[in-house]
C-alpha cells in the first residue's frame, strides 16, 4: 500500500465517521466536531490529489495546497461563528438543543422589523 | 476546441469586474475602519455606484454578445483564475444591485445609528453584513472557478447567517444555528466534490472542465456531492427545514435579501455545476429528478404556506414552493432540443421575478408588522384601507407570484409551461398548474381580510418612502411581464448548449 493510498482511505474514513456524527448527534457542538472531522477528511484527499500534477509536468501540483489552507482558514472561521451562536443561546436560554418541537423556534410576536 | 480557447481570452472591460467585487468589499473595509454611522453611510453611497458597475457590465455583454472575461494577474487558467460575465450574470448583478439597493434604503429608518451615541451593535451589523452579502453574490455570479465560487459560497453564508440573529432573540438565535449548519455541510460537500473534480482533470476552470469530463465514477460522485450540497443551501425540498424559521425571523430588510438573492446565489452555482460543467454527462435521469424535487417542493411549500397564521412565515413558506420552480429549469432546459430555450428563459425569468416579488412581499410584510404591532393574518381586517400602498405592494409581489399576466411570474411560468408540453413532460405541466392555483389560494388568505370592511388603529402610520422602496420592487416585478424578445436572447448569451432554433 502506498503512502497516498493510505492517505486516501484514511480521508474516506474521516469523512465517514463526521457523517455518522452529524446523522446520530442532535448536539449542535457534536455536530460542530463533525463538521471539522469530515473537513479534515476532505483537506486530505485534496492533499493527494496534488500527486496527479505530476502527470500534468509539475513535479508537484501546488495549487490543491493553496485551496487546502484557504480551506483550513474558512472551516476555523466557520467553527467559530458556530461556536459563539452556540455561546450566545446557551447565555440566553442555558440550554442549546436544535429541537424542532421547542417552542423556541417560532418567531415571535414582534419578531419582524426590530 | 476553437470556442473553448476563445472562451478563455480576456475582452475588452475584463477590469469592471474585478471592480465590481472590490467595490463591495472596499465598502466593507471602510465601513469597518470608520465605524458607527459610517457604515450606513457607506453602504448607501456605494449602492448606486454599484449598480452603475452592474448596468455597464450587462451593457459590454449585450454589446458584445458574448460573455466578458478578466484573467486575475493575467494568468490564463489552469494556472490563474479567471472572471466570466455572460448573459445569467448580467441579469442577475443587476438584480442584486436594486434589491441591496431597495433593502438598504428601506433599512435605514430600522437600522440608524440612535442620536447621541457614536456607534450601536445591530446598525453597524446590519450594513456590513449587507455589504458582505453583495460581495459574495456578485463573486457567485462571475465567479469561473469552481473553487473560487466555494469561497463564495462560505463568504455568503457567513454574511447571511448574522443578519438572522441580529435582534439577539433566542428563537433567532436557534432559526440561525440551523442555518449555519446546513450551509456548512452543504459546502464541505461541495469541497469534496470539487477535489474529486480536480484529482481527476486537473482544474477547476469551468471552460476547461466542460471540454473534459467524461461520464466516470468520480465525475458522478463528484456531481452528486456537489449537487447534494448546494441544495442543502438552496433550502429544496427535502433539505429545506432551516429556511422558514430563519426568513421569518429575521429584520424585514434582511429577510428581503436572504430570500429574494441569497438563496439564488447558490441555484446559480447548481445551474453553473449541470449546464456549464457537465454538459457532456448523460444525466437526464439526474436532470428530471432534480425537476422532481422541484415539483415536490412547489406543492409541498405552497400547502404548508396556506396553513400559516402569520404573514411572515406564509411568505417564508411560499419561497420553498418558489424555489421548486427554479429547479423545473433541469429537466427542461438539458439537452439540444429547440425548446430549451424556452425552459431557460423560462427558469431564469422565475429567478428574476421572484427576487423581486418576494423582496416587495417581504418590505412590506415589515411594514404591516411594525404598523398593526403584530402579523396574524387573522386579524388583518380593514388593514388595506389604513395603509393601502403597502398592501397595493403585497398584492402585486403576489399577482407574480400566483402567475396571473401581467407581471413576470406569468411570463416565466407560462415559458415553463410550454417547455414542459412541448418536452412531453406532462407532469410538470400539471404540477405548474396546481402550483399557481394554490399560490392563489395563500396570497387571497392575506388579501381578503385586508380588504374587508372593517375599522383598525394603528400604532403607527407606515412611512412613506418605505412603502414606495417596497412598490418600486413590485413594479419591476409585474414589468418583467413586458420584457421584449431582446431581453430573452440577452440570456441565452454564454449559454453553453445552445439548442438548435425552431
Amino acid at each position: 500500500m502506498t503512502p497516498s493510498t493510505l492517505a486516501g482511505l484514511v480521508g474516506a474514513a474521516l469523512v465517514g465517521l463526521g457523517l455518522y456524527g452529524l446523522i446520530v448527534n442532535p448536539q449542535p457542538l457534536r455536530k460542530i466536531l463533525a463538521f471539522n472531522l469530515i473537513g479534515s477528511g476532505v483537506f486530505l484527499v485534496f492533499g493527494i490529489v496534488a500527486r496527479k500534477g505530476a502527470a500534468a509536468g509539475f513535479p508537484f501540483d501546488p495549487v490543491p495546497q493553496a485551496m487546502v489552507i484557504t480551506g483550513i482558514v474558512v472551516a476555523f472561521a466557520a467553527s467559530a461563528l458556530a461556536v459563539a451562536l452556540i455561546l450566545r443561546l446557551h447565555e440566553e436560554t442555558g440550554q442549546v438543543l436544535l429541537d424542532d418541537e421547542n417552542p423556541a423556534s417560532l418567531p415571535s410576536e414582534q419578531g419582524a422589523g426590530k | 476546441m476553437i470556442e473553448t480557447a476563445a472562451a478563455l481570452e480576456p475582452t475588452f472591460g475584463g477590469p469592471l469586474l474585478v471592480l465590481a467585487i472590490l467595490l463591495p468589499v472596499v465598502g466593507v473595509l471602510l465601513s469597518f475602519v470608520l465605524g458607527g454611522r459610517f457604515a450606513e453611510r457607506v453602504a448607501l453611497a456605494l449602492a448606486p455606484v454599484g449598480l452603475v458597475l452592474a448596468l455597464a457590465i450587462a451593457f459590454l455583454v449585450w454589446r458584445s454578445g458574448a460573455p466578458v472575461v478578466y484573467n486575475i494577474a493575467g494568468l490564463a487558467p489552469p494556472l490563474g483564475i479567471a472572471l466570466r460575465a455572460d448573459g445569467l450574470s448580467g441579469v442577475m448583478l443587476v438584480t442584486a444591485a436594486l434589491i441591496v439597493a431597495a433593502a438598504g434604503f428601506y433599512a435605514r429608518a430600522t437600522f440608524a445609528t440612535p442620536e447621541g451615541s457614536t456607534e450601536a451593535r445591530a446598525p453597524f451589523a446590519f450594513w456590513i453584513l449587507l455589504q458582505g452579502i453583495w460581495a459574495a453574490l456578485i463573486l457567485l455570479f462571475i465567479g469561473a472557478d469552481l473553487f473560487n465560487l466555494y469561497v463564495g459560497l462560505e463568504l455568503l453564508t457567513f454574511a447571511a447567517v448574522p443578519l438572522v440573529c441580529l435582534s439577539g432573540k433566542p428563537e433567532t438565535l436557534v432559526a440561525a444555528l440551523r442555518y449555519l449548519m446546513f450551509a456548512l455541510f452543504g459546502s464541505v460537500f461541495y469541497l469534496l466534490g470539487a477535489a474529486l473534480l480536480y484529482g481527476a482533470y486537473g482544474t477547476l476552470d469551468i471552460v476547461l472542465l466542460s471540454g473534459r469530463v467524461a461520464p466516470l465514477p468520480a465525475v458522478w460522485l463528484a456531481a452528486g456531492l456537489m449537487t447534494a450540497g448546494l441544495l442543502a443551501k438552496t433550502a429544496l425540498f427535502p433539505l429545506h427545514l432551516w429556511l422558514p424559521p430563519a426568513h421569518a425571523n429575521a429584520p424585514a430588510a434582511a429577510s428581503a435579501v436572504l430570500s429574494g438573492l441569497v438563496v439564488k446565489g447558490s441555484f446559480v452555482v447548481v445551474v453553473r455545476l449541470w449546464f456549464y460543467v457537465l454538459p457532456a454527462l448523460p444525466g437526464d435521469a439526474a436532470q428530471v429528478f432534480l425537476g422532481a424535487l422541484g415539483s415536490a417542493a412547489i406543492l409541498f411549500g405552497s400547502v404548508l404556506a396556506l396553513r400559516q397564521p402569520r404573514l411572515k412565515l406564509l411568505i417564508a413558506y411560499s419561497t420553498l414552493a418558489q424555489i421548486g420552480y427554479l429547479f423545473l429549469i433541469f429537466p427542461l432546459a438539458s439537452g439540444q432540443h429547440p425548446w430549451t430555450i424556452d425552459g431557460w428563459n423560462g427558469g431564469l425569468m422565475q429567478t428574476l421575478s421572484h427576487a423581486f416579488a418576494k423582496a416587495a412581499m417581504f418590505l412590506s410584510a415589515g411594514l404591516i408588522a411594525e404598523s398593526l404591532g403584530h402579523d396574524r393574518i387573522a386579524e388583518f381586517t380593514g388593514a388595506g384601507r389604513a395603509m393601502p400602498v403597502t398592501f397595493l405592494a403585497l398584492g402585486l409581489g403576489g399577482l407574480s407570484l400566483m402567475g396571473l399576466p401581467p407581471s413576470g411570474g406569468f411570463a416565466a411560468k407560462w415559458l415553463l409551461l410550454r417547455a414542459s408540453v412541448a418536452a412531453g413532460h406532462w407532469v410538470f405541466a400539471l404540477v405548474l398548474l396546481a402550483g399557481g392555483l394554490l399560490a392563489a389560494g395563500y396570497v387571497f388568505r392575506i388579501l381578503s381580510p385586508a380588504l374587508a370592511d372593517g375599522s383598525l388603529v394603528l400604532k403607527s402610520p407606515p412611512q412613506r418612502s418605505r412603502e414606495h422602496a417596497a412598490l418600486a420592487l413590485a413594479v419591476v416585478a409585474v414589468a418583467l411581464g413586458f420584457a421584449p424578445q431582446e431581453f430573452f436572447d440577452f440570456l441565452q448569451i454564454g449559454r453553453m448548449a445552445v439548442a438548435a432554433q425552431p
